[in-house]
C-alpha cells in the first residue's frame, strides 16, 4: 500500500490488549474516500476499541497506523485525529448538559473564538440540523440538559459533521441510531450517503443489520478482536451477515418462535394502569403470565409507563393496579442497572437479598449459591462471578441485569429497552428465557425499539405522544401498522 | 474476593501505618518517656472523633455530595440541652441521655427533611441548618457553667490498667457497625446506593428511607458524642463541637472510605483518628509553634489523601 | 409573554434578583432611613469583599469541586496586605502572587491525582490559617494607602460598593459566560469526559479556574483590609460559608458547571443586607446566624418550588 492512492486511513496489525483481554488482536482496516463502511460484530468484538484507536483516544500497542498516506502510529491523538479531519460520534452523549447547543458546538471547534463566536458555532450547527435533520425543533440557545435524548443525539451527530478550519474526511458513527426514532434514523443515513457520494468517508458502527446492509458500501466483520470478514456490502444478506458474525443461532429462529399460543384474558389481570395524558385509545392491561409489548417512537411515554407502574408497586400508590412484587431491567445500564464497584454476584443479588437474611444477616453463602445458579441459566461469560461487573461485556453485564430480576421474587418483570446494543447471540439467548419464564406464569412488560423483538409479545400497545395510540394482538401486528399508529396525526 | 479484599485493606491499612509512625517519631524523641500514657490519651481523644467519624462516613458512603456539616453545632446543642436538663445530678443521667438523643433525632429529621422535601443539596442542607441549630445552643446555653453529674464524668474518664473504658465501649460499637455496613440489608443498601442512587432504586432499593436513616444516624451519633464529650471534659462549651468538622471528615477519608461513595470501612476510622491525635501530639512533642503545628496539620492531611486516597479511576 | 415570564427557567434565573429586592424592600420598610446614599452605602459596604470571595467559590464549583479554604484564604491575603504589602510592596506582591499559585498548583494536585477537593481544601484551611499566625500573630498592621483609597472611593449618586460589584459581576460574567474559553471551562462542569474527548487539557481548566478563584481570594483580602484599616488571621473565617451560601442564593447549582457570576454578586449582597436587617428588627445577635441559614433555606425552598413545577 503506497502512500498517495488517497486511502484516508489505514491500520495494519493493530493490537491493543486491556491486561488479559485482548480487544483488538492484530487489525487490518483501509478506509477509501467516499465510502461507507460498515462494522458489525458482537459486544466485546472489538469494534468500540477500534474506534477509540481511530480517534486517538487509546494509542495501540503495536501495529501501524497511517492517515492520508502518513504514518501517524507515535504521535497520533485526538488533536491530531481532529487535524486530519477524522470525528467520532460516541455511543455515550459527549455533549456538555450545562452548555447550549451553539457553544457545545464550539468546544468542537478550537477555531471558533473571537468576536461573534456564539452566533457563528450557532449558525453553523443550525444549518448542520437543518440540513440532516429537517424540522428538527432545536435552537442553537437552547440548554442541551433541556432536550430529550434523541434530540441530543441529533446534535451530537450533526456537530460532526460541522466544520472549520481542518477538512473533513472520515466520520465515524458508533450505533448512532440508538436514540434515534425510524424517521431520524432515515433521516441520518440518507444524509450519510449524499455526504458519501460526495467524497466523505463514514463507518457505521451499528447492531440493526438492516442499516448496515442497506447503506454501506463495504462491511467488515469483527470477532475477538480480529476482522473474520470484509466485503462489498452487496456480496452480504442479512443471513451471510448474521453467519459471519460467528452466531450459532440464527435470526430466523425469531420467526419460529412466533408460534406461541396466547388466548387474552384466560388469566387473571396483573398489570393495570393508563397514561397521564388521557388521551388512551385502550387502557393498559397485562394478563399474568403474559409478554406485553411497548412499542412506538423513541421516548414516546413507554419508560415513563414502566416507571408508573414500578412506583405504583414500590410505594403502594393507587396510580395504577399492580397484582404482585415488580422488578425492573434497565437498558441504560451504566446510569440506571450496575453497581460499577461491586462483584457479578453481588450485582445479581442486590434484589433479592431479603430472602437470603438469616438472623438479621445476610448470609454471603446463599449470596454466591444464586450468582452461581444465574451463571450457568443464562451463561454468564466469565472465570469467576466474584469479579467485578465491569469485567463483563456489555452483553454479559445485561444478562447479569436480567438474572437480577430473573432471580427475585417478581412476578412481573418490567423492561426499559433492555437490548439496547446487545449482540445478536445474547438476544436469542435472552428471548429463549423471556418466553421459558412467561409460561411459568411471570408477566413481562417489554418497551423495545426494535421491531423485531415485538414478535415475542403476545401483545403490544403502540405510544405516540405519552398516549397509548393502538393496542395489537400478536395477530394483528406487524410493523407497518406499528409505525402507522407512531405517526398518526390526531384528530 | 480476594481481590477486592486487598483493595480494602490496602485503603484501611495506611491509617495505621501513619498512626504507628508517628507514635515511632514522637517516642524515639522522647526516648520512649511516656510513650504509653500517650497511646491512652490518644485512645481517649479518638473515642469521641470515632463516634462522629462512623456518622460522617455512613452519610459520605451514600454517594457524592452528601455529607453532614451540621455535626459541631449538633455536638454543641447536644451536650448544652443535656446539661441542662441533667443539672449536675445523677438521678437525671437517664432523662438527660435521652434529651441528648432526643436533640440528634430532631436534627436528623430536620437535616433530611431539608433535602427530600426541600430538595437542598445536603451539603448546603446541613450548613444551612448548622447555622439554626448553632443559634439555638447558643440561645439556649448562655453562660451554661454546669457541672456534668459525677456518673457521666466517671465513665467517661475511667481507665483500667491504662486503657480507658469508653474506648473500648467504642471500639465494640466500632465493631457491631461493622457488621451492619457489610452484613445487614441498610449496609447493603448505603453502599449500593453510594454508588448509583437511581440503579438503587430501580433494584428495588427504598433509597429514601435509607437515606433518612443515616441523616439520622449521623445526628444522633453528634449528639452522642456531644453528651458523652461534656461528660468527658467537665462540662458544655458552645465550641466545643468546632474542631469535628475538620476531624469527622479527616478520619474517614483518611480511614480509606471513598468520597465518591460505595465503598466504606470502619477500622480505618479508628486508625485516622488516633493518626490525628497522636500527629498534634508528636508535634507539641517537637515544641512547634501555633502557626506551624496548623501548618503541619493541614498539610500531612493533604498529604495523606494525596498518597492514599486518590480514588482510583471508575472505568 | 407572560408565559415565558412565569417560566421555570425565567423564575429560577429571577429568583436571586427577586429575594435581594425583597429583602431590601424589607428593610425600607422597617428603617426608611436606611433608603439613602449614607445608608446604603452603610449597609453594602462589606459587599465588595464577600462578593469577590464568592466570585472565587464559584470558579471552584464550576468544575464541580468546593472550596472550604476561601475563608482562612483571604485571612491569609489580608495578613499579607497589611503587613508586607504595607512594609514592602515588592515583597508582599510576591508573596501574592505566591498564594494564587499555590492555588493553580492544588487545582493541579486534585485533579492529577483526582482528590477530593472537599477534603483537600479543608486540610489546606490550616495551613492558610498557620501561614497567617505566622506573618501576622496579633491582630493589627496597616492597610497600604492605595488599598484604602480604591476602597473607599465616593461616587455619586450611586453608592460605590453597588457599582463595584456590578463592575465584578459583569467582567466576570463577560469572562466566563460571553468569552468563547468561557464555555469550554464551563463545559469541563458539565462533561469533564467530553471536554477532554474534545481534546482540551483539563489540567490547564482546573489550573485556570483554581487560579482564578486564588486571584479573587487575594482581591477579596485586599478589599476587606482596606475597609478594617487592620487584620487579623481569623478576620475572614466566616467567609468559606458566607462565598458557598452567596454562590447558592445566586442561583448557581453545586454540580454540572451550572453557575452565575451575576447571581453569586447578588447573592453576596443578600446575605451582607441579612446581617443588617437583622440588627434593625433588633434581633438578638444570638440568632444573627440562625437567620442567616433561615434566608438561605427560604430561598432554596422557593427554588425547590419552582423546579418542582417544571416537573
Amino acid at each position: 500500500m503506497t502512500a498517495s492512492d488517497g486511502t484516508i486511513v489505514s491500520l495494519e496489525n493493530v493490537a491493543k490488549h486491556f491486561g488479559a483481554v485482548r480487544a483488538l488482536d492484530g487489525v487490518d482496516l483501509r478506509v477509501d474516500p467516499g465510502m461507507c463502511l460498515g462494522l458489525v460484530g458482537h459486544n466485546g468484538a472489538g469494534k468500540s476499541t477500534l474506534m477509540n484507536a481511530l480517534a486517538g483516544i487509546l494509542a495501540p500497542d503495536r501495529g501501524v497506523m497511517k492517515v492520508h498516506g502518513h504514518d501517524l502510529t507515535d504521535r497520533y491523538s485526538v488533536a491530531v485525529a481532529g487535524q486530519n479531519g477524522i470525528r467520532c460520534v460516541f455511543q455515550e452523549l459527549s455533549l456538555c448538559p450545562n452548555l447550549t447547543v451553539a457553544e457545545n458546538a464550539r468546544i468542537f471547534h478550537p477555531s471558533l473564538t473571537g468576536w461573534g463566536w456564539k452566533r457563528r458555532a450557532g449558525d453553523m450547527i443550525a444549518g448542520k440540523l437543518d440540513e440532516i435533520f429537517p424540522g428538527h425543533g432545536i435552537q442553537p440557545d437552547d440548554i442541551v440538559g433541556d432536550l430529550s435524548i434523541g434530540k441530543r443525539q441529533m446534535v451530537e451527530i450533526a456537530r460532526a459533521f460541522t466544520v472549520t478550519d481542518a477538512s473533513l474526511h472520515l466520520v465515524i458513527l458508533d450505533e448512532p441510531t440508538s436514540s434515534l426514532d425510524a424517521v431520524t434514523s432515515k433521516q441520518l443515513l440518507d444524509f450519510v450517503r449524499v455526504e458519501v457520494d460526495q467524497g466523505l468517508s463514514c463507518i457505521l458502527i451499528s447492531h440493526m443489520l438492516g442499516e448496515v446492509l442497506d447503506y454501506c458500501d463495504r462491511i467488515v466483520v469483527m470477532k475477538d478482536g480480529l476482522v473474520v470478514a470484509a466485503r462489498a456490502g452487496a456480496e452480504f444478506n442479512r443471513d451471510t451477515l448474521v453467519a459471519a458474525m460467528g452466531n450459532v443461532v440464527e435470526m430466523e429462529e425469531i420467526e419460529e418462535h412466533e408460534a406461541r399460543e396466547w388466548q387474552r384474558g384466560k388469566t387473571p389481570v396483573a398489570v393495570e394502569a393508563k397514561t397521564d395524558t388521557g388521551n388512551d385509545w385502550a387502557p393498559f392491561i397485562a394478563h399474568k403470565g403474559e409478554i406485553v409489548g411497548l412499542a412506538g417512537l423513541a421516548a414516546h411515554g413507554q419508560t415513563r409507563m414502566l416507571l408508573k407502574i414500578y412506583e405504583a408497586a414500590m410505594r403502594g400508590r393507587k396510580t395504577a393496579t399492580v397484582s404482585g412484587p415488580v422488578a425492573l431491567v434497565a437498558g441504560d445500564r451504566q446510569t440506571d442497572g450496575i453497581f460499577h464497584l461491586w462483584s457479578i454476584s453481588r450485582n445479581i443479588g442486590i434484589r433479592s437479598l431479603r430472602g437470603m437474611v438469616r438472623r438479621g444477616l445476610i448470609d454471603p453463602v446463599a449470596e454466591a449459591a444464586m450468582g452461581r445458579e444465574w451463571q450457568d441459566r443464562i451463561k454468564i461469560k466469565t472465570p469467576d462471578m466474584n469479579d467485578n461487573i465491569l469485567s463483563l461485556s456489555g452483553g454479559n453485564q445485561q444478562k447479569a441485569l436480567f438474572a437480577r430480576a430473573l432471580a427475585s421474587d417478581a412476578e412481573i418483570i418490567l423492561m426499559d429497552d433492555p437490548m439496547r446494543g446487545v449482540d445478536v447471540g445474547t438476544k436469542l439467548e435472552v428471548y429463549d428465557l423471556i418466553r421459558d419464564e412467561a409460561e411459568k406464569g411471570r408477566t413481562f412488560l417489554w418497551y423495545t425499539t426494535e421491531m423485531d423483538e415485538l414478535y415475542n409479545c403476545d401483545h403490544t400497545y403502540v405510544f405516540r405522544d405519552g398516549a397509548i395510540v393502538a393496542d395489537l394482538t400478536r395477530k394483528e401486528l406487524s410493523e407497518e401498522k406499528v409505525l402507522q399508529s407512531s405517526f398518526k396525526e390526531s384528530a | 474476593m480476594t481481590l477486592i479484599k486487598q483493595l480494602s485493606a490496602k485503603a484501611w491499612i495506611w491509617s495505621f501505618i501513619g498512626m504507628v509512625l508517628v507514635w515511632l517519631v514522637t517516642a524515639i524523641y522522647t526516648g520512649g518517656k511516656g510513650s504509653a500514657d500517650v497511646i491512652t490519651a490518644a485512645l481517649s481523644f479518638a473515642t469521641f472523633t470515632v463516634i462522629v467519624g462512623i456518622g460522617q462516613m455512613f452519610v459520605i458512603t451514600t454517594g457524592p455530595g452528601n455529607v453532614d456539616l451540621s455535626i459541631p453545632s449538633t455536638i454543641s446543642l447536644s451536650g448544652a440541652v443535656a446539661m441542662k436538663i441533667m443539672g449536675g445530678s445523677d438521678a437525671m443521667l437517664i432523662v438527660g441521655f435521652l434529651a441528648s438523643l432526643g436533640c440528634g433525632l430532631a436534627v436528623g429529621m430536620f437535616n433530611y427533611m431539608l433535602i427530600r422535601v426541600l430538595r437542598i443539596p445536603p451539603i448546603i442542607a446541613t450548613l444551612s441548618s448548622s447555622f439554626l441549630i448553632l443559634s439555638t445552643a447558643i440561645a439556649y446555653g448562655r453562660g451554661l457553667k454546669i457541672k456534668p453529674p459525677p456518673l457521666l464524668a466517671d465513665f467517661t474518664t475511667a481507665q483500667v490498667s491504662g486503657v480507658p473504658v469508653l474506648a473500648v465501649v467504642i471500639i465494640l460499637f466500632a465493631v457491631v457497625m461493622s457488621v451492619v455496613l457489610n452484613r445487614t440489608l441498610y449496609g447493603r443498601a448505603v453502599l449500593a446506593i453510594g454508588q448509583n442512587m437511581r440503579a438503587a432504586w430501580l433494584a428495588g432499593i427504598n433509597v429514601e428511607r435509607i437515606r433518612f436513616m443515616t441523616y439520622v444516624l449521623s445526628a444522633v451519633l453528634a449528639a452522642i458524642c456531644g453528651f458523652l464529650l461534656s461528660g468527658f471534659s467537665g462540662g458544655a462549651s458552645l465550641n466545643m463541637g468546632q474542631e469535628y468538622l475538620l476531624a469527622s471528615i479527616a478520619v474517614v477519608v483518611i480511614g480509606g472510605t471513598s468520597v465518591a461513595g460505595g465503598k466504606a470501612n470502619i477500622p480505618g476510622i479508628w486508625g485516622a483518628a488516633m493518626f490525628m491525635f497522636l500527629l498534634v501530639t508528636m508535634l507539641n512533642t517537637f515544641g512547634a509553634s501555633a502557626g506551624i503545628r496548623l501548618i503541619m496539620t493541614g498539610l500531612i492531611i493533604v498529604a495523606v489523601i494525596t498518597i492514599a486516597g486518590g480514588d482510583e479511576p471508575q472505568r | 409573554m407572560l408565559d415565558a415570564l412565569t417560566s421555570p427557567r425565567f423564575l429560577r434565573a429571577a429568583l436571586p434578583a427577586a429575594s435581594f429586592a425583597i429583602l431590601l424592600a424589607a428593610i425600607f420598610y422597617v428603617q426608611p432611613r436606611a433608603m439613602s446614599y449614607f445608608g446604603m452605602n452603610l449597609m453594602l459596604q462589606y459587599t465588595v469583599p464577600i462578593a469577590l470571595a464568592t466570585i472565587a467559590q464559584m470558579f471552584i464549583i464550576t468544575v464541580n469541586d468546593l472550596d472550604l479554604s476561601i475563608g482562612p484564604f483571604v485571612g491569609l491575603t489580608a495578613c499579607i496586605g497589611a503587613t508586607m504589602l504595607a512594609d514592602t510592596p515588592l515583597l508582599g506582591l510576591v508573596a501574592l502572587a505566591a498564594c494564587v499559585a499555590a492555588y493553580a498548583a492544588l487545582g493541579a494536585l486534585i485533579h492529577l491525582r483526582n482528590l477530593p477537593s472537599l477534603v483537600v481544601t479543608l486540610g489546606m484551611s490550616f495551613v492558610w490559617l498557620g501561614i497567617a499566625v505566622l506573618v501576622l500573630p496579633t491582630p493589627g498592621g496597616t492597610a497600604p494607602g492605595w488599598v484604602k483609597a480604591v476602597v473607599g472611593l465616593k461616587t455619586p449618586y450611586v453608592p460605590y460598593p453597588i457599582i463595584a460589584a456590578v463592575a465584578i459581576g459583569l467582567v466576570v460574567h463577560l469572562a466566563l459566560m460571553t468569552s468563547s474559553y468561557g464555555a469550554v471551562l464551563r463545559g469541563a462542569g458539565g462533561n469533564p469526559r467530553a471536554i477532554g474527548r474534545a481534546g482540551w487539557s483539563l489540567l490547564k481548566i482546573k489550573m485556570v479556574m483554581y487560579s482564578a478563584a486564588g486571584f479573587f481570594g487575594v482581591l477579596s483580602g485586599l478589599s476587606l483590609i482596606g475597609l478594617t484599616s487592620a487584620a487579623d488571621a481569623h478576620i475572614a473565617d466566616r467567609y468559606t460559608l458566607y462565598a458557598i451560601a452567596g454562590v447558592i442564593l445566586g442561583g448557581g447549582e453545586f454540580v454540572g458547571g451550572r453557575v452565575s457570576p451575576i447571581g453569586a454578586v447578588i447573592g453576596a449582597m443578600t446575605l451582607t443586607l441579612t446581617g443588617s436587617f437583622l440588627t434593625f428588627l433588633k434581633i438578638s445577635p444570638d440568632w444573627q446566624i440562625g437567620a442567616q441559614g433561615g434566608i438561605l433555606i427560604i430561598v432554596l425552598a422557593l427554588r425547590a418550588l419552582i423546579n418542582r413545577r417544571e416537573g
